[in-house]
């Protein structure tokens, strides 16, 4: 999951409550969060989170016409800080103070994993949800190879990662925090230390696991004022064993297959890896209209048997027009794979719509599995303004399981691509053999024949008349 | 023997001969026009003599003045005359292609009992009142009352007046030659009420050559079907002011009555933002004797750029876009003031910049920095604001201080801040604008067309410009005709069809295939072809000059 994956600029717009709180919060607040995640491979994770809401009634009717509700999904974009000036924008305070110092482009682009995304959704200000805020949330997460760049060290610093250091409170954040990441070491001092020693702790089940994290919170004015900056760093007193990460419990795999430009088949995988529970998974399914896709050859399998979707929504493509969009929900046995396939033509297209780079192939967009996950451990609901931002984009509603959106790769599908000098041979080859057989046609109708009369001479026959000589036979 | 072998020879030579003419006649007679009629790009036809035409078109720009006489204006036996109409015309002097002629259609007639009556009161305005209620003029046309010469309506030394609306009061003259000298007393008003040379020279200032007033009327914005507002706040340092706008209320209070008067010229989209830690490009100068610091006149280009980056309004408009900033500068650099060419301060602290929009400095008052701690909060005065942003979208729409003639009383501006001549004044100049604009287009996309013969025209595009072409007639015709309102949604229509077409994508697709690159491909079939017919056409002539010159040399 390490490789280097091409950015997503998700523009998420959910639309329908997302949460509520009881307390009237000021306006345009701002909350900001830095989650750094220290995995055991020496890679570094950091998420920057920012939320910014406002109460001011930029919709004035609750209710949403879902009739002009839109899916649209990009399914490649080549990274580039262009995607990052825009998104920096969106921030009140840009890049000048908070957080936001440590968003250096040319650092965040040098990283194995960037995803960057943009949700706006209208939230409840209060529990019958009488009025509605609404709300921007701006996340962007990189994994920092520290192993290769800290030369086989997996120690890191904030000035190492971002080449810059937090100085300053933006004044307009409400909140403004970095989480570091030490579940797992916390039992003892003695495997790391992180530095300065956080002054409080946070405890927590996220995605179904009990994590802890060490709180540093810009706004305490002692953070700061002790040495004008803040530099968190992480030193491990002793290597941590490179063990596995645990398997998550939902995953997917998407491809490909088939041979030959005409057919070809999609299959995803799903993995369920919880021991004992089953769970449902959304899987919604756009597919571009060049591949034609054959219902009737959709099949689902789990652990060799039919597995019957309990809900399937299909909506044809129309060429030129609208996707194939394909949503269904499927039930997961426990600790299985199951695998959705589906056959599909490849459509030819006209001339003018091939991309630049035909030969490259075309880009299917990921699909989308929404899930609630069964989680092991047991979670209290979460208090929607109280809790940690990374902890609220999807609130847990009871704590027996949590939700969890995955989208798989984007794929790569190659189309039969016509060589585009293909006119011109045609029109040169044919005008040729026009021009050919009109030459001998006109040379036929146009040539004037005469009888000749037949004349001695001729080698041929001046050799005949020599034999026939030796035979004794008259000459011809 | 020979001579069969000779006849039947000559008979072969003969229809030989005749093979090689019927080739190359069927070549040329069928073959290529065939060629020719497969291989053509579709171009429908289009109206190019209708768009030469426009070029050479003549604005006739009728305002319709009704003249009312009250009874003792003018002198009796001219009264007597009453009704009749009189025209003045007059060519306004541009160097523009097109000619255009203001026309101004005077129709005279007497006041009407209750007119009188209202004209009999004691001041403008309840005249005005009484006056009002019962008609509705329609745009463009103006109502001029001839009071009497000794009518208390008017302060003694004016001579007229101009109202909000389309009326204006002017004063009469016991005199022989009375007509005259009041029609040209009102051809003055009108002129001020409707058109002068100046408006329509703004309105074409794109398209007239440059002289050194052209900086000047290239003020305002083009015409457009909708122009987008966008008022910002710009508050560099959070940390020690907390300001607050109350934006909502400001627009609804001044900007909107604004906007619904100018709703006949175009759509607008008001929308307001907050930004933070948003500097201007310049380093603003130190003045110790005042211990404040000041921008000259000189650095305020200077000054855009660097923030124009962070409005970010323009990317998602389809409309020009209008920025009002208001800029709140730092606690490093307060207080902060605009220098004139002469280096005093600019009494508003702010200024404009031509077809961009306009930027106010708003210094916090230094009181309240002393008893409280940072930040500050600070409530914006959104009148003193909004006064100084709303006259610099007057000037940024091209509605310009009046040039009132001599003597002449121009009443207060109406609740909106605009007239109802002015907005009648706007739209005779955005319709000329636009004729202009359209016929331009029309013309340059006639030419592209003439001169690249690739080009493929679609019926659509060609559809698109024969409305383009029918409104821009319309429009000229309701000009002529003295119907502003229906000219000027003709004008609009004129343009956005014209665009349409100029940049209807279809053009293009075959853009990238040269006559040069087509006639290479068509070699391998032109060489062979050609070269025996021509060959054979050749021989043909030669032989039969040979054969007739033979006759002659033995005769």
């Amino acid at each position: 999951m390490a490789a280097a994956m091409p950015l997503a600029l998700l523009v998420l717009l959910l639309l329908g409550p997302g949460g509520w709180c009881l307390a009237e919060p000021p306006r345009d607040s701002l909350r900001e969060e830095l989650v750094i995640t220290p995995l055991p491979s020496g890679d570094v994770a950091a998420t920057f989170q920012f939320r910014t809401r406002w109460d001011s009634e930029l919709q004035r009717k609750g209710d949403t016409d879902h009739y002009f509700l839109r899916y649209a999904v990009l399914p490649r974009e080549v990274v580039c800080t262009e995607n990052l000036t825009p998104w920096k924008k969106l921030l009140p305070c840009s890049s000048k103070a908070g957080l936001s110092v440590l968003l250096k482009a040319d650092r965040l682009f040098h990283t194995s994993y960037h995803s960057q995304a943009v949700h706006i959704r209208p939230v409840c200000r209060n529990a019958r949800c009488t009025s509605i805020s609404w709300e921007l949330r701006q996340t962007l997460s990189v994994v920092f190879d520290a192993f290769i760049t800290g030369q086989g060290k997996k120690d890191w610093s904030l000035f190492r990662m971002f080449s810059r250091t937090l100085t300053e409170p933006c004044p307009l954040a409400s909140e403004s925090r970095v989480y570091v990441d030490i579940t797992t070491y916390n039992q003892d001092n003695e495997t790391l230390e992180v530095h300065p020693p956080p002054t409080t702790t946070y405890q927590d089940v996220i995605l179904g696991a009990r994590k802890t994290y060490a709180i540093y919170d810009l706004l305490d004015t002692a953070m700061i004022n002790n040495s004008r900056n803040l530099n968190i760093q992480l030193k491990w007193k002793r290597p941590p064993e490179n063990e596995a990460p645990p398997v998550p419990f939902l995953h997917a795999q998407r491809y490909v297959s088939g041979y030959g430009l005409q057919k070809g088949e999609l299959s995803t995988l799903l993995y369920n890896t919880h021991p004992y529970r089953a769970f449902p998974v959304l899987l919604l399914d756009t597919v571009p209209w060049y591949l034609r896709l054959y219902v009737h050859t959709l099949t689902i399998t789990s652990k060799g048997k039919e597995n019957k979707p309990s809900y399937i929504h299909y909506q044809p493509a129309q060429d030129r027009l609208q996707p194939h969009l394909l949503e269904m929900l499927i039930q997961l046995p426990a600790n299985s794979v199951t695998k959705v396939s589906i056959q599909f033509e490849r459509a030819l297209l006209k001339w003018t719509e091939y991309t630049p780079d035909p030969n490259h192939g075309f880009y299917v967009s990921p699909s989308v599995l929404s899930a609630l996950v069964p989680s092991m451990v047991a979670a209290k609901p979460v208090d929607w303004e109280e809790s940690p931002l990374f902890n609220s984009l999807f609130p847990v509603s009871d704590g027996s399981n949590y939700f969890v959106r995955l989208y798989t790769e984007p794929l790569l599908v190659n189309l039969p691509t016509p060589d585009f000098s293909m006119p011109y041979n045609v029109i040169c080859l044919t005008c040729t053999v026009v021009a050919v057989c009109y030459g001998s046609f006109y040379n036929l109708l146009t040539r004037t024949f005469h009888i000749e009369e037949p004349r001695t001479g001729g080698l041929a026959k001046r050799l005949a008349n020599l034999i026939r000589r030796a035979r004794g036979v008259p000459p011809l | 023997m020979a001579a069969a072998g000779a006849a039947a020879t000559d008979l072969e030579v003969a229809r030989g001969r005749r093979a090689a003419l019927f080739f190359a006649a069927v070549a040329i007679v069928l073959g290529l026009p065939l060629w020719w009629k497969t291989t053509e790009t579709y171009r429908a036809s289009l109206p190019y003599s209708q768009i030469s035409g426009l070029n050479a078109l003549q604005l006739r720009l009728m305002v319709p003045v009704t003249v009312v006489f009250t009874r003792e204006s003018v002198p009796l036996d001219d009264q007597e005359k009453l009704p009749f109409t009189v025209v003045h015309e007059r060519e306004i002097p541009l160097k523009y292609k097109m000619k255009i002629k203001c026309r101004f259609q005077k129709a005279y007639r007497r006041a009407l009992d209750h007119e009188e009556e209202a004209l009999s009161s004691g001041s403008v305005q309840e005249a005005e009142a009484m006056l009002d209620e019962p008609q509705e003029q329609a745009e463009g046309s103006l109502t001029v009352y001839v009071i009497s010469e000794h009518s208390s309506l008017l302060p003694q030394d004016m001579m007229s007046y101009i109202g909000p609306k389309r009326t204006a009061v002017v004063r009469g003259i016991m005199h022989r030659e009375a007509f005259n000298i009041i029609g040209r007393r009102i051809v003055q008003v009108a002129q001020a009420m409707s058109l002068t040379e100046d408006v329509l020279a703004a309105a074409l200032a794109d398209h007239l050559p440059e002289d050194k007033w052209s900086a000047e009327k290239r003020r305002p914005l083009k015409s457009s079907l909708g122009y987008e507002i966008t008022f910002s706040l710009l508050n560099p340092d959070p940390k020690s002011h907390d300001v607050h706008w109350d934006i909502e209320g400001a627009v609804r209070r001044y900007v909107q009555p604004f906007l619904n008067a100018l709703s006949a010229a175009g759509n607008f989209s008001v929308d307001s933002q907050i930004l933070y830690y948003a500097m201007l490009g310049v380093n603003p100068r130190f003045d110790s004797a005042s211990s404040s610091y000041y921008l000259d006149m000189h650095s305020l280009p200077h000054v855009i750029n660097p923030v124009e980056s962070r409005l970010g309004s323009s990317a998602a408009s389809l409309y020009p876009v209008l920025n009002f900033l208001l800029y709140v500068p730092e606690l490093a650099h307060s207080p902060l003031y605009i220098q004139d060419k002469d280096g005093a301060p600019v009494a508003t602290n702010a200024f404009h910049s031509p077809r961009w929009g306009g930027i106010m400095v708003y210094n916090v008052d230094s009181k309240t920095y002393n008893a409280s701690v940072l930040p500050v909060r600070v409530e914006v005065d959104m009148v003193r604001v909004m006064e100084v942003f709303l006259a610099q979208l007057r000037l940024l729409f091209g509605i310009a201080q009046p040039q009132v003639p001599p003597k002449c009383l121009l009443s207060g501006p109406k609740s909106e801040g605009l007239m109802t001549w002015e907005l009648d004044r706007l739209l005779w100049a955005r319709s000329v604008e636009n004729l202009a604009t359209a016929t331009t287009t029309l013309t340059s996309l006639a030419q592209l067309l003439g001169k690249i013969s690739n080009i493929v025209i679609k019926d659509d595009v060609a559809s698109e410009v024969y409305k383009a072409v029918a409104a821009v007639q319309k429009s000229a015709e309701e000009l002529a005709s003295g119907h502003l309102a229906s000219a000027f949604v003709a004008s609009q229509e004129a343009v956005t069809s014209s665009e349409l077409a100029f940049f209807d994508p279809s053009l293009l697709h075959l853009l990238y295939f040269p006559d040069d690159q087509k006639f290479a491909i068509y070699i391998p079939l032109f060489l062979p072809m050609a070269v025996p017919i021509l060959l054979s056409l050749v021989k043909i002539f030669l032989e039969t000059r040979k054969s007739w010159r033979k006759p002659e040399k033995t005769d």
